[in-house]
């Protein structure tokens, strides 16, 4: 497998009992490259990503990050290999402040010779969560305040945020402007281009055309599960992505039924 | 100190206006009930214009009524310990009905490791094993009493982190497993005559002194440790924690186990105190030890709450119970003005949180 490939996946699959939200993706993101996913609601798309970052288990098919067969048995595992997501319910911890989620599940720490007893750097993570949100231009008004006192959009840049703040081989983004203001839109839309600029590679997901066709190189299309078109999107416009999400068109590689 | 008020969004953040700690909320209740029986004290003829805490017959050396300090705190200790570890629990939206049968059964088995061969220079009457498990150095039998709870601990957490039973269910069954354990294990029989060391443990204040100094510990670690973070995160919302990377199943199961080696140390604790351990010990302990986290300003849904809190619970509940014996007021009063004060604490609660900002 060429290290070329910063994602690869092969007939990734997930059935939910009877339910087949994924069936048969083969997917290919290469260095520094920006992929959109689109497609209509239920397509498949957040299953694809829960595939991807080991928050559920596959039904089949392979994954591989940088070249190397990757089988996460959970989100822990998907994070310390370097991917990092914007989950579209934004895995908040409500009841806990900014830098609190912000590093939770990878706290700052002193004294961690005492395993789970060891102590949070508060005033270090406080620190880093300042310095990341003025990286990203994230406006909230209190970092101390808990995450169930904020507007959505405030919650939503939290949540990119965290994502911003840690560097990684692969961010992946579900929805990240999805409740946003013109604004906060475009301050996300401005982390992204930053990350293209610094030349790290991004998934994201959007049903947001100008969005897409302003910032990605490639966009893959999913259908009820399954991926019906890859297209450049210098080759492409919003009518064309249109038809293949609503079905009036596939392309024809991808139009045999049951790649199983 | 950093500037926490960060950015704008054209809001302004007013750092005076920050929203005062629930655990004044309680201290203020606290006071309040304590100056109602000082008045009731002073006011009601019966009681002849007696104090509730202060010390009006110059007994003692300060102004306040020592003894009565002392009972108040006294009689809350040992449920009190188990409270800490039942708080931990229900911060992850969980909670723990086998604590009390747990206390009986735990008090029995450590005391069991704790007897002494000869009483008055005979054998001791209730011995439970042979010569090899007599005049024992103590840590043996606390070793034993807390393994023990770890053990139950650690089959709670299983079962609720691993086989997802409800909590409620899973700790119920245990509640009558313990119970069980404990009337079969000396088949029914009290436990008595326990060596000078294991006496100790439970004697005079040491009760007391043992919770203070384990709320202190563990209100540190709910603060300041990676421990105490993952628990409130959690009972904030576990899925974000799972996708945050915490191993939510492990940590769960530290949790209960932490909660049981507490209510385990709470029986030790209880039979050293009584001198002996009996089947039925600790009736209805696990509903105080809740009853104290929920008057403490506990959420049962998760993610709020602090150990102060359940410290301060535990205090009105001493509180009540000894202001209503000083008014002469008994024990099935003291059940209902309880009871009353449980529904009165969750509906404030309530309210508050409706209210907040
Ligand atoms: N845990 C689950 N159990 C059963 N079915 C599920 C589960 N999760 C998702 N599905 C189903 O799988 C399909 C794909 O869902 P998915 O969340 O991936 O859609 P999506 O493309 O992200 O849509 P949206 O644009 O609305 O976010 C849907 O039909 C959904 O109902
Ligand atoms: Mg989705």
């Amino acid at each position: 497998m060429s290290e070329e490939f910063v994602l690869k996946t092969q007939d990734l699959t997930k059935h939910y009992g009877g339910v087949h939200a994924l069936e048969g993706a083969n997917f290919e993101l290469r260095q520094g490259e920006h992929i959109a996913i689109m497609g209509d609601n239920g397509a498949g798309k957040s299953t694809f990503v829960r595939q991807i970052t080991g928050v559920e288990q596959r039904t089949r098919g392979k994954v591989w990050l940088y070249g190397e067969e990757v089988h996460f048995a959970g989100p822990l595992d998907a994070r310390e290999a370097g991917i990092e997501t914007v989950f579209q319910t934004l895995a908040l911890a409500d009841d806990l402040d900014v830098p609190d989620n912000l590093f939770l599940g990878r706290e700052k720490t002193f004294a961690n010779w005492l395993g789970p007893f060891r102590l949070l750097d508060y005033r270090g993570m406080r620190q880093a969560t300042i310095d990341g949100l003025n990286r990203t231009a994230v406006k909230i008004p209190n970092i101390r305040n808990t995450i169930r006192n904020m507007s959505g959009g405030q919650r939503q840049c939290v949540a990119i945020a965290r994502t911003a703040t840690f560097h990684s081989k692969l961010t992946i983004m579900d929805e990240p402007t999805a409740a946003l203001g013109v604004q906060e839109t475009a301050q996300v839309e401005n982390i992204i281009r930053t990350l293209k600029e610094q030349g790290e590679p991004l998934i994201l997901i959007s049903h947001n055309m100008r969005q897409v066709m302003d910032l990605v190189d490639r966009i893959v299309v999913f259908r009820r599960g399954r991926i019906v078109a890859n297209l450049k999107r210098d080759e492409t416009d919003g009518q064309d992505v249109v038809a293949y999400i609503t079905g009036a068109k596939t392309q024809p590689e991808f139009e045999i039924e049951g790649v199983t | 100190m950093t500037d926490t008020s960060h950015g704008t969004g054209g809001l302004t953040f007013d750092k005076s206006k920050r929203s005062w700690p629930n655990e004044l909320n309680i201290l203020l209740a606290l006071i309040i009930i304590i100056v109602i029986f000082e008045i009731i004290g002073q006011v009601a003829p019966y009681m002849r214009g007696q104090s509730f805490l202060f010390d009006t017959n110059d007994r003692f050396d300060s102004i306040f009524n020592e003894a009565r300090l002392q009972i108040i705190i006294l009689q809350v200790a040992v449920i009190g310990i188990i409270a800490l570890g039942v708080t931990q629990v229900i911060i992850t939206a969980g909670i723990d009905l086998s604590s009390g049968p747990l206390v009986a059964a735990t008090a029995m088995i450590a005391m069991s490791f704790a007897q002494v061969a000869e009483v008055n220079g005979f054998p001791n009457p209730k011995a439970v094993f042979g010569a090899w498990a007599m005049d024992l150095p103590v840590v043996i039998p606390v070793v034993i009493g807390l393994a023990f709870g770890a053990m139950i601990g650690a089959i709670n957490g299983t079962f609720i982190a691993y086989f997802r039973i409800p909590p409620f269910i899973a700790t119920l069954g245990m509640f009558l497993i313990c119970r069980g354990i404990a009337l079969w294990w000396s088949g029914g029989n009290p436990i008595s005559f326990p060596t000078e060391g294991y006496a100790w443990i439970g004697s005079g204040m040491m009760p007391v002194v043992w919770f203070v100094i384990l709320a202190i510990v563990f209100q540190l670690i709910m603060s300041f440790t990676v421990y105490g973070k993952h628990t409130y995160a959690i009972g904030s919302n576990e899925e974000a924690a799972r996708m945050s990377g915490i191993n939510v199943r492990r940590h769960k199961v530290m949790v209960y186990m932490i909660a049981s080696m507490l209510a385990a140390f709470a029986g030790i604790v209880l039979s050293s105190k009584a001198v002996t351990a009996q089947a039925g010990m600790g009736e209805f302990y696990e509903l105080f030890a809740i009853a104290m986290a929920v008057i403490g300003g506990i959420s049962l849904t998760g993610g709020r709450g602090s150990i102060i809190g359940t410290v301060l619970g535990a205090m009105v509940i001493g509180v009540i119970r000894s202001g209503f014996t000083y008014i002469k007021l008994d024990g099935s009063y003291q059940l209902m003005a309880m009871g009353g004060i449980i529904i009165a604490a969750v509906i404030l609660d309530q309210y508050r949180q409706r209210n907040r900002a």
